[in-house]
């Protein structure tokens, strides 16, 4: 079962690696969003540390959106989502296969963007890295499981990538803003202990996202 | 469960509808190994529906199939595995080689080595000198002959046929029947859907007309094509 996980996470990402469509317009947006929102920005009229944790947000939540066009798109091509289908495998390890590669991609996007993003704002994370590395894991784990079932549904319709933002916006909400309630204290060298409250909630989200977007996911295939 | 009498297919009661339309009504259907199941019709009767539900991978609105005595169930992954299917898509990745493809697809039907099963399905469809090319870089019937290679690669006792034929020249079209042909063993049953019938009519030993989602007729092959093709356009007139 793991062996056809990896094998549909791997041919997603082979594909992705190959074109590289999906990953340059997601980084491309990404360093675009931190550049404008750094010259934008007065810092004598609010602090870095304050402006910071909501740029961070936004510039992950965009380009994640961004990078999850592409988890079914690429199934469109030539009908190949029916050679999955009609594998013996079941869905719900095709939604895995398929959300792994979004997760990996996704997570790809933010290594890329958070040394940006630290390189424009001139913060001192160095005490903060960890702990927020730890939230981008868990905001990021949930949001991308809601944002490759959505991806499945938007990806039979005319608009697909119109359709996603519309449909996964109002469900990344509240893993966004418990990642920025964490992200705030952090930047500001609060102790761990303040921030664990949102730790758990982005936890929870994840368990209770990953296990219905998993559970949805065979009903949302089938025609 | 299977027995040595079990049908290789056995659909009873195929019905489904896309909000109003209703595209398939109560369709039953009995296949055995080594039957080539010829199904024609106008457009919009169904045809394609009916293979996909053979597929699994559409769900009727009523009625079951059974593949080897086995039901086909969203659930059971491995009742999928006795099926393969030929489209005039060729169910191919472009960024991936027809070699990637072939592996990923012998991966996810578990065989052991899959370099090695994919390796031996292109070189079934002499097109291992292509292994390492993109699809879309092959002319239409060396794609389709990929796509063949991609079917036939688990080695399926249900092939289903999806206008096979379409796109192809006279040449790429002659090459198909051919593969075909070879590929109608005792153990193997198919059913192709296409509109002409002369594109399949040499493979079948059944031929069977669907019209507004029912059996309109299915009757064995009759020995005259002309005979067949003429009472087929007052059927599908009428």
């Amino acid at each position: 079962m793991l062996r056809h996980v990896v094998a549909i996470a791997g041919k997603d990402l082979r594909v992705e690696w190959r074109s590289r469509t999906s990953l340059l317009s997601a980084v491309v947006f990404a360093a675009l969003t931190l550049l404008v929102f750094n010259f934008a920005r007065d810092p004598t009229a609010v602090a870095t540390v304050d402006l910071a944790p909501s740029v961070l947000w936004v510039t992950v939540a965009f380009a994640s959106v961004v990078a999850m066009n592409r988890a079914f798109t690429v199934e469109r091509e030539n009908n190949a989502f029916d050679g999955l289908l009609l594998a013996p495998v079941s869905r719900e390890m095709i939604f895995l296969g398929k959300y792994l590669a979004s997760l990996v991609f996704v997570l790809g996007v933010e290594a890329i963007a958070l040394p940006l993003f630290i390189l424009f704002f001139n913060l001192d994370l160095s005490r903060a890295l960890g702990p927020l590395v730890l939230t981008l894991l868990l905001a990021t784990t949930g949001f991308v499981a809601v944002g490759t079932l959505f991806s499945a549904i938007v990806a039979r319709t005319r608009f697909a990538e119109l359709m996603l933002p519309v449909l996964l916006l109002p469900f990344m909400v509240p893993p966004l803003i418990y990642a920025v309630k964490v992200t705030v204290p952090l930047f500001a060298g609060r102790p761990l202990s303040e921030v664990m409250p949102g730790l758990t909630f982005l936890l929870v989200y994840d368990v209770v996202f990953l296990t219905l977007t998993l559970l949805l996911f065979p009903a949302v295939v089938d025609e | 469960m299977r027995s040595a009498d079990t049908p290789l297919v056995e659909a009873r009661g195929l019905s489904r509808r896309y909000g109003a339309v209703r595209a398939l009504a109560g369709v039953d259907l009995v296949l055995n190994r080594g039957e080539v199941l010829l199904v024609l019709g106008p457009n919009g009767a169904g045809k394609s529906t009916l293979l996909r539900s053979l597929a699994g991978l559409l769900r009727p609105t009523a009625g079951t199939v059974l593949i080897d005595g086995r039901p086909l169930t969203r659930d059971d992954a491995d009742a999928r595995r006795p099926i393969g299917l030929l489209s005039h898509q060729s169910l191919l990745y472009d960024e991936l080689t027809v070699l990637e493809n072939l592996m990923l697809a012998a991966t996810l039907y578990g065989f052991a080595d899959p370099r090695e099963r994919a390796l031996a399905a292109l070189r079934a469809q002499q097109l291992e000198h292509r292994a390492d090319d993109r699809p879309r870089s092959l002319s239409r019937g060396m794609l389709q002959r990929a796509a063949i290679a991609r079917a036939l690669l688990h080695d399926p006792s249900l092939l289903l046929l999806d206008e096979p034929f379409t796109g192809l020249d006279a040449i790429a079209a002659d090459r198909l029947r051919e593969l075909l042909l070879a590929e109608r063993t005792g153990t193997r049953g198919m059913v192709i859907v296409t509109h002409q019938a002369s594109e399949a009519w040499e493979l079948a030993t059944r031929v069977a007309v669907l019209k507004n989602g029912q059996w309109a007729y299915q009757e064995p092959r009759p020995a005259s094509l002309d005979a067949f093709q003429h009472a087929y356009q007052q059927l599908a007139r009428t």
